[in-house]
């Protein structure tokens, strides 16, 4: 990269530096909640997150706290059953599904690209206030004496029979559900037109493919559930029959509509996380992806399949035979593409030149959790075991298995791996490490015992237990788990705000990563690139063997260095 | 607290039980091991390929259609496998045999109400015989719940408005949990009991008896549910509470009062505090408990002051306490004693005939009784 040392110097004393970067362009308030500029929505989407993260964790760790005695430990039952709503609703649709595609699709599908921006950023900034409004409805909700439907707001309880505010908190979910259709047609529009010269889409990186497969989930689900959730608030309203059987209505129906949004929307939370995945292997294996093509259309195969499975919530539910057989079915067919996915990432590893950074820490824990996650997922789309295990702690296991340990690691991944880029700051890298053990550790003492409960048959959403003390001892292993996987969450908090204070300044590629984010400064411009940048080399262009030879002479040349390479360097050239 | 209780599986006491275990354990098997192919493979990978090493990285490989139609098609075949024993085995649970008994269940925030053929009812509780057939037509009289026992690995949803089914085979007398597993609102999780698997010739006699036990109740056992039934256990739990004392081993104790009399509580004290509570109030509480003058027979005192005298001493000798709720009625063994945990609301009694609507007498309606529990 030439560097015409130009402008600016005074103010922002660095040589290296051609434009002013995102973060110094402009300083007031009305320059962020006003900006058209990919990176600064990004950088509010993950405040928001953050946020509401820590409300839903608040929430976790009373449920987890309550859970250690069998007859309850502070809460009444109505309070408890409220927290696990707020938990499930925040984390769902406060978090998880915006989480990746709205902070890091959003700043770096333009960067991967090579864009300048998102094909509209004025509706960018839209959805932002958009899911800030349906946040604070939903918040406010929470105030005004909260919610306890669950989070998948079943009728006719939450139509006719709940007395807490729930209009309120579905008006906030349907608000946000727009967010997420306008940021999904940004995205495809984007990746669709705005590619720099060269880059066909079999240079895609990988994580580009998944946001374009979630984006196609955004778009064609959440207009699904909007209307459901509409449908909810005119019964509860105005006692239009739609659900409730009391009016006419069928209960059976809701499921069916709210499992349509619902069942993809898993696929909306974890095909971004896949995306991260595939970056963070190949770029710290040194290595390009096994199997690119196959990790690229996996992810659309499940985004198409995973319109076809919705029934498998519902093999209890009263719906007929013959359809939980077919569903099943299905289900057992989109298991495949994952499996396809693991054991491309995993072969990716093979002769690879692997550099153990914090980052890549994340994705090995991923692979491992997100394998046990998707496969007792089988336990579940197999019918005849699906019937004793539906709706017990074997599916809060399983799901939160694949949406803590998928979802989540793959958020922290990202988060680690790019916030050099996103700050312009290294943060400490062996915190980051045992941060990543952390969470391991705590996140599976948390969530394994839970698979044992549902075994036994220990229901989801009980508050007391006190008629089965014999659950007791793994409610206790999983809190205690629950405080360790807290910490986790709490220490990054910490050392990545330090970063901002104390960190070294970043390079443009303190990972010797590839693709074209890393190719302009860090933080970027607010143009992203000074020049539309041309792609002339393939998608992870590493040279493991060559790259190995070099490593191999270094090392001969200076046997005392040998440490030294896996620190990331404020610069490798 | 049950720190060393660490048990692995559910009872299973049903006719789908061993199938259903087998094709689990198959699952759980599976699990482990690609499991354990992906996790050991990451790990080998990445000690002996980490950078710097001297591990041979010539001729990488980055396509391998072999390898990708083997990591396709062995997952599809195992999955077929898999989805053909769980299709077959959901397809015996929907299949109820045509000499199943039908026993009718009526799903209700928060409670179970369950009419046998014979017109025996009972709340919260199931009795079964075991070795027969038994079909349960369900429905639900507000929202959705689900008719789930564990042990019998059966469930199914109760649905407002339509009737569904399920059936199994008992194969183990025993008791076992019931509970309610479709989220239906406040007391979603007090919204269960147990299922009673009985040899078929005692489940007769049972039938017959209209649902009455054998064996007669004691006078402290009848004590202890009237003091479930009037309310008592909404404040007088195992620790003194702001609203009233605890009542455990309070007989022959000395009581001191608001106006600094005191007296031991015999007999005579205990039951003039039941009938007139504020002849003789306790010092440091108010006016709060309602005056039972009227309201109990002469009988039901003499059964709760002999509950009184040996209330605590053991777990079954524990109310249902809605107060303290951390010394609510467990038992120590974690078996499935579910005796005494009549939950939530007052639970089916065939021995005390004003309890709740065993038979068909003239007693309240299915809803009274489950407002009985929680509107005071």
């Amino acid at each position: 990269m030439s560097s015409t040392d130009t402008t600016l110097g005074e103010l922002h004393p660095q040589p290296h530096r051609e434009a002013p970067s995102y973060l110094d362009d402009g300083h007031t308030i009305a320059s962020w909640l006003l900006t058209g500029d990919h990176k600064r929505i990004a950088m509010l989407y993950l405040i928001s997150v953050t946020f509401f993260f820590f409300i839903g964790s608040v929430a976790a760790g009373l449920i987890r706290f309550e859970l250690t005695s069998p007859a309850g430990v502070v809460l009444e039952s109505e309070t408890y059953n409220k927290i696990f709503s707020a938990h499930g609703v925040t984390m769902v649709f406060l978090f998880l599904v915006v989480a990746i595609p709205a902070v890091f699709g959003n700043f770096f599908i333009p960067l991967m690209i090579g864009a300048r921006d998102l094909a509209f950023p004025r509706l960018n900034l839209a959805s932002w206030y958009m899911f800030m409004t349906g946040g604070l409805c939903i918040l406010i909700g929470y105030i005004a004496g909260g919610v306890d439907t669950g989070w998948t707001f079943y009728t006719p309880y939450s139509s006719l029979y709940s007395n807490t505010q729930v209009t309120l908190v579905l008006v906030g979910v349907f608000v946000s559900g727009f967010s997420s259709i306008t940021t999904g047609v940004n995205f495809v529009a984007t990746i669709h037109k705005m590619r720099a010269p060269g880059m066909t889409w079999f240079r895609l990186p990988l994580f580009v493919w998944s946001m374009y497969a979630t984006s196609l989930l955004l778009i064609l689900g959440t207009p699904v559930v909007a209307i459901t959730l509409l449908l909810v608030i005119f019964e509860r309203l105005f006692k239009l029959p739609i659900f409730s059987p009391e009016l006419g209505g069928d209960p059976v129906l809701f499921q069916h509509l709210f499992w349509f949004y619902s069942h993809p929307a898993v696929y909306i939370m974890i095909l971004p996380a896949f995306g991260v995945v595939s970056e963070l292997i190949a770029n710290f294996s040194r290595k390009r992806i096994f199997g690119y093509h196959f990790v690229a259309f996996s992810s659309i195969a499940i985004a198409g399949l995973g319109f076809l499975v919705w029934g498998h919530h519902m093999f209890v539910s009263s719906q007929s035979m013959y359809e939980s057989v077919v569903f099943s079915l299905i289900s057992f067919l989109v298991a495949v593409p994952s499996a396809i996915k693991i054991f491309n990432w995993t072969t990716t590893m093979y002769k690879g030149n692997i550099v153990l950074h914090s980052p890549m820490l994340y994705a090995i824990s991923f692979l491992g959790i997100f394998t046990v996650g998707g496969l007792t997922g089988l336990f579940l789309g197999s019918i005849g075991t699906d019937v004793h295990l539906t709706a017990t702690y074997f599916v809060v296991a399983h799901f939160h298995y694949v949406m803590v340990g998928g979802t989540m690691l793959g958020f922290l991944g990202a988060l680690h791996y790019w916030w050099p880029k996103m700050t312009g700051r290294l943060y400490n890298d062996t915190m980051g490490k045992i941060n990543a053990i952390i969470v391991f550790i705590g996140f599976n003492l948390t969530f394994f015992p839970q698979f044992i409960l549902g075994w036994m048959g220990m229901p989801r959403r009980y508050h007391y237990y006190y008629f089965a003390p014999e659950f007791q001892a793994y409610h206790v292993m999983s809190s205690m788990g629950a405080s360790v996987l807290g910490l986790g969450f709490i220490l990054p908090a910490f050392y990545l705000t330090m970063s901002l204070i104390n960190g070294k300044k970043a390079s443009s590629n303190p990972w010797d990563a590839h693709g074209l984010e890393w190719q302009t400064t860090s933080p970027p411009p607010t143009s992203n690139f000074l020049e539309t940048p041309i792609v002339m080399d393939e998608v992870y262009d590493f040279d493991p063997v060559s790259e190995h030879e070099q490593d191999m002479k270094d090392q001969a040349e200076h046997p005392s260095d040998e440490d030294q390479g896996h620190m990331p360097g404020g610069g490798h050239h | 607290m049950q720190f060393t209780n660490f048990p692995l599986s559910p009872p299973p006491a049903s006719n789908f039980a061993p199938e259903y275990d087998a094709i689990f354990y198959v699952l759980v098997a599976l699990t482990v091991f690609f499991s354990a192919v992906v996790g050991i493979a990451v790990i080998f990978f990445a000690v002996r390929y980490q950078k710097g090493t001297k591990a041979d990285r010539s001729r990488p490989m980055y396509e391998n259609l072999f390898l990708e139609l083997t990591w396709t098609i062995v997952p599809l075949v195992l999955g077929i496998v898999m989805f053909y024993f769980g299709t077959s085995l959901y397809v015996k649970m929907r299949t109820p045999p045509k000499n199943a008994t039908e026993i009718f269940v009526i799903g209700k925030q928060w409670m179970w109400h369950i009419q046998h053929g014979n017109g025996v009812r009972e709340n919260n509780t199931l009795h079964v015989p075991v070795g027969r057939p038994v079909k349960l037509t369900m429905i639900s009289q507000d929202v959705l719940h689900a008719f789930y026992i564990p042990a019998f690995r059966v469930q199914e949803h109760v649905v407002p408005g339509r009737y569904t089914q399920l059936w199994f085979t008992a194969t183990q007398a025993g008791e076992y949990h019931l509970f309610c597993n479709m989220y239906c609102g406040t007391q979603h999780s007090e919204m269960g009991g147990k299922v009673v698997a009985m040899p078929p010739a005692e489940f007769a006699a049972w039938l017959a008896n209209e649902g009455q036990s054998a064996s007669p109740l004691s006078m402290d056992q009848m004590g202890a549910k009237i003091f479930n039934k009037v309310g008592c256990n909404n404040c007088h739990g195992a620790e003194d509470t702001l609203r009233a004392p605890s009542l455990y081993g309070i007989y022959g104790k000395r009581r001191v009062f608001a106006d600094g009399t005191s007296q031991i509580a015999d007999d005579e004290y205990l039951r003039s505090s039941i009938l007139r509570p504020y002849d003789h109030l306790t010092a440091g509480y108010g006016e709060t408990m309602p005056v039972y003058e009227g309201q109990l027979s002469e009988e039901d005192v003499l059964n709760l002051v002999s509950y009184m005298k040996v209330m605590g001493t053991t777990a079954a000798n524990q109310p249902t306490s809605i107060v303290n709720r951390h010394s609510a009625p467990t038992t120590a063994s974690g078996t499935n004693e579910a005796t005494s945990l009549a939950v939530n609301a007052v639970q089916a009694d065939a021995t005390d005939p004003d309890a709740t609507p065993t038979r068909r007498t003239g007693s309240p309606a299915v809803g009274a009784v489950a407002a009985e529990g929680r509107n005071r």
